[in-house]
């Protein structure tokens, strides 16, 4: 399984698309294989303060509940409204279509911390 | 099946089995001195000595001739066919599924009983049933705080102080703070939530009022489902399930969640229950709701079927995220209820809401005019009137060593209520009941 160079990557198999001071997160592809079909995500609020590494919303899927865990901290500036009567785009498009939310970065410092996409290919082999 | 208990060989064998040569070594991890030795029990009775002890027992029960206690609890009319359909043994011994797709009858009758709480109170989504009122009520607060993501509650004086109670204990685990809406109780006033005190709150998840409320005046809930609305906060409405056929519906009022004590549909009074706690809610918030829902489905081969649904809310899924670390049901409870309410339809429990109601304006006007009463509020009530009248208390106690209760002293719950009764009238009060009240009064004045 391959993984998209321009993403960062945190332990929790989230993913963090930076661009200038936004960012955009979701949940790896290698995340939504493992849960299998997901049939609820519950999301943050727009305007809610993320912080790294804390739980910001739920993803249900057949066989399991998870917590989302942010990968970084920032405030919610907009959430995948798609998502509510589509969380399958989790599972179709975990990259793409099944981003979570967007956040407005309070520490850029933060992402040296996360992985890239060979750090995260290995961390899931 | 047979009852076969454990012989010596049995025994012997299961020792063998795990490796011990006593029942004794099974316990030998647990020091002596922390073992009880010696147990102070009464020696054994044969059958005939049982029975007469248990006869004397029960013969210690007061049971009143005339009885017009209610204060949360309502004693109505059981069609017989309520206790023959949960003595079913394939009711009455099944415990909850937990291999819930082999128990289709069960999961069907959690299914409607839930479709029944839900036309009766117009919400989308009834569970499948609570301890009681008083925890479904609890519940209820706990799901508004998870839905606002707030940590405060706000009730109103007039739900049952057993209700807080309960309301109070599940709140202060989390920490959850319980702020208490006063009810108009001063002279002259009808003894319901200000409206305006409610405004006053802000951050808090939720308002609880209950219909009509303990002192069994009628709430304004279109008012106070508005004002809750206005801070922000869920409204939760506290019902009792009978008065719903003449009284406008929660969902029609704006409430977010129902809860209510089931006890009225079917359930006979008893001290410590079993009773029942119904809740319902809006489809949007199912998610946070707590405990079982019973879903219907088809299956591979389009056959209609029962599972039990939306299980990652639950604590065997979830454990400490769980929407609550209760997931037991009254599930017979429950089915006395939906017994009973097939029984007797929309159109029974409508006549049983209005002999109550009109039976409840016999006694407080028989009361009233023959001098011995008044009413302690204005405003209007269904079938639970306060009554104010001199001695209170010790008429009280005098009726009720002749078979008379003469209903709840509310001076117990609320020091402002001195003298006040409040009593409840169903469709079993007969008017010579009232009468016995009206002439027992009569020889305490």
């Amino acid at each position: 399984m391959s993984y998209p160079d321009d993403l960062r990557y945190s332990k929790e198999h989230e993913w963090v698309r930076v661009e200038g001071s936004r960012a955009t997160i979701g949940i790896t592809s290698f995340a939504a294989d493992e849960l299998g079909d997901v049939v609820f995500v519950e999301l943050p609020e727009v305007g809610a303060t993320l912080s790294q590494f804390g739980t910001f919303g739920v993803v249900e899927s057949v066989k399991a509940v998870s917590d989302l865990y942010a990968p970084i901290s920032g405030e919610v500036i907009e959430v995948n409204e798609a998502l509510r009567d589509a969380p399958e785009l989790l599972n179709a498009d975990a990259f793409g279509e099944g981003w979570i939310a967007k956040v407005e970065l309070t520490d850029t410092a933060q992402l040296d911390g996360l992985m890239d996409a060979a750090a995260y290919t290995a961390e899931t082999a | 099946m047979t009852y076969s208990p454990h012989t010596d060989a049995d025994r012997a064998q299961m020792l063998d089995a795990v490796g011990v040569s006593s029942v004794e070594d099974l316990f030998a991890d647990i020091p002596a001195a922390v073992r009880a030795s010696a147990w102070d029990v009464p020696a054994p009775l044969v059958e005939q000595e049982v029975r007469a002890e248990l006869a004397r027992l029960a013969g210690r029960n007061r049971i009143p001739e005339v009885s017009f206690l209610g204060a949360g609890a309502y004693r109505h009319l059981i069609p017989s066919v309520v206790g023959e359909v949960i003595g079913r043994s394939e009711f009455a011994t099944s415990y909850t599924p937990y291999q819930p797709e082999v128990s289709q009858g069960t999961l069907q009758s959690i299914y409607e009983f839930q479709s029944l709480i839900c036309e009766l109170t117009d919400m989308e989504v009834a569970t499948a049933s609570h301890y009681d009122g008083a925890t479904a009520t609890a519940e209820a607060a706990l799901m508004a705080c998870r839905l606002t993501r707030r940590t405060r509650v706000a009730v109103s004086a007039g739900v049952s102080p057993d209700y807080r109670r309960v309301l109070e204990t599940y709140c202060s685990g989390p920490g959850i703070e319980v702020v208490t809406v006063p009810v108009r109780l001063a002279e002259g006033e009808d003894g319901t939530t200000d409206p305006a005190a409610v405004q006053a709150l802000d951050d808090v998840a939720c308002l609880i009022a209950a219909q009509p409320n303990y002192y069994g005046q009628l709430e304004p809930m279109r008012e106070l489902a508005d004002a809750a609305h206005a801070a922000g906060a869920q409204f939760v409405a506290v019902v009792e399930p009978t008065s719903l056929a003449l009284l406008e519906a929660p969902g029609a009022y704006g409430a977010d969640i129902v809860a209510a004590e089931g006890q009225p549909l079917g359930i006979p009074i008893n001290f410590g229950g079993p009773y029942v706690g119904l809740m319902a809610a809006r489809m949007a918030s199912v998610r946070q709701m707590p405990g079982r829902l019973a879903g219907a489905t088809r299956d591979a081969q389009g056959r209609k079927g029962y599972v039990l649904t939306l299980q990652a809310r639950e604590q065997h899924i979830r454990r400490e995220k769980a929407a609550s670390n209760i997931c037991t049901n009254q599930a017979l409870m429950a089915l006395a209820a939906t017994a009973y309410l097939t029984a007797v339809g929309p159109n029974g429990l409508r006549e049983v809401a209005e002999l109550s109601m009109t039976q409840a304006r016999h006694l407080a006007g028989a009361l009233e005019s023959a001098g011995l009463a008044e009413r302690r509020f204005g405003g209007t009530y269904l079938n639970e009137v306060a009554l104010r009248l001199p001695n209170a208390a010790r008429r009280h106690a005098t009726l009720a060593e002749r078979g008379i209760v003469a209903g709840h002293i509310l001076e117990r719950d609320e020091p402002e209520l001195r003298d006040t009764l409040l009593l409840a009238a169903t469709e079993l009060t007969t008017d010579d009941d009232i009468a016995r009240l009206v002439a027992g009064l009569e020889q305490t004045r």
